[in-house]
């Protein structure tokens, strides 16, 4: 129990002299569980991150467009195979993510939305909806136009 | 902060504002008004990005031949690159504790804004003029 993260009470047990006493520590990330706000919030930066490195994938179409038709060729065949819908779902799907969260994190800045019950419905309401964004993105770039990728 | 009788600041620190990390609001206030600028811009961009789904060459050069799609494209690219920029920023002072390593991926990642802007503005010149 002395070693233990709580520690004893003041007082209450023997140490070994110039021994420091246990302080109190706060849990850390992986003993809480996940509240939704929590995952929100984390998942906010993770896709952050993750755009950042699309704009390798966006910057690859445009100057493989502005190369020719062979660059442009080795591009589409990458874009179309299934690595490259994995790589297209995820950038999609982080993109209506963090544009929907960024929008809860504005409204956050002008003082509404911060009660419980709000932000946990919110954070509810930006998983789905960015989901289904990208289900539906992906969908009408399947059977949409041009009979798709 | 208002009331001056417990603010220990100097009237020129006050008259600053710029706190204790030294810039003050700035980085916030462009980080919030490159998103704001982003909402109307990503929409558009996933939208023509679905218009050019399977495009051959010559469709996305047709679609860039418009100026306002290679200014809009202009915009966007610029707005994201400098949101991404500001936020990375602050995911390397956040994880980052070491002040030489923090210092050179800090340079880093404003090199990358800075390739990744200049390759795509070059490449939508190439393509849009």
């Amino acid at each position: 129990m002395a070693d233990g993260p709580i520690g004893g009470g003041a007082g209450t047990q023997a140490r070994p002299l110039g021994r420091p006493r246990p302080r109190p520590l706060s849990p850390h990330i992986s003993i809480y569980r996940w509240p939704i706000t929590m995952a929100a919030s984390i998942l906010h930066r993770l896709t952050g991150v993750a755009l950042a490195g699309g704009t390798l994938f966006l910057a690859w179409w445009l100057i493989a467009a502005a190369s020719g038709p062979d660059a442009y060729d080795m591009f589409l065949g990458v874009a179309s195979h299934p690595v490259g819908w994995i790589i297209l779902f995820g950038f999609v799907w982080s993109l209506s993510f963090h544009l929907l969260n960024g929008i809860r994190h504005l409204a956050w800045d002008l003082g509404y939305g911060f009660k419980v019950p709000t932000a946990r419905l919110t954070a509810a309401l930006v998983f789905g909806l960015s989901l289904a964004i990208a289900v539906a993105v992906f969908a009408y770039g399947f059977f949409g136009v041009g009979g798709g990728l | 902060m208002t009331s001056k009788g417990n603010d220990l600041r100097t009237p020129f620190a006050r008259a600053n504002g710029l706190g204790s990390a030294k810039s003050g609001t700035a980085h916030f206030w462009r980080q919030r008004m490159s998103a704001v600028a982003l909402i109307p811009l990503a929409i558009w961009f996933v939208v023509s990005a679905l218009t050019m789904v399977g495009a051959n060459l010559a469709e996305v050069l047709v679609f860039f031949d418009s100026p306002v799609n290679a200014i809009l494209m202009f915009l966007f690219l610029f707005a994201a690159l400098y949101h991404m920029t500001l936020g990375l920023q602050v995911v390397i002072e956040d994880y980052i504790h070491q002040e030489g390593i923090k210092l050179l991926v800090l340079m880093l990642n404003r090199f990358f804004a800075i390739a990744v802007g200049f390759a795509t503005a070059f490449a939508l010149l190439k393509i849009a003029l």
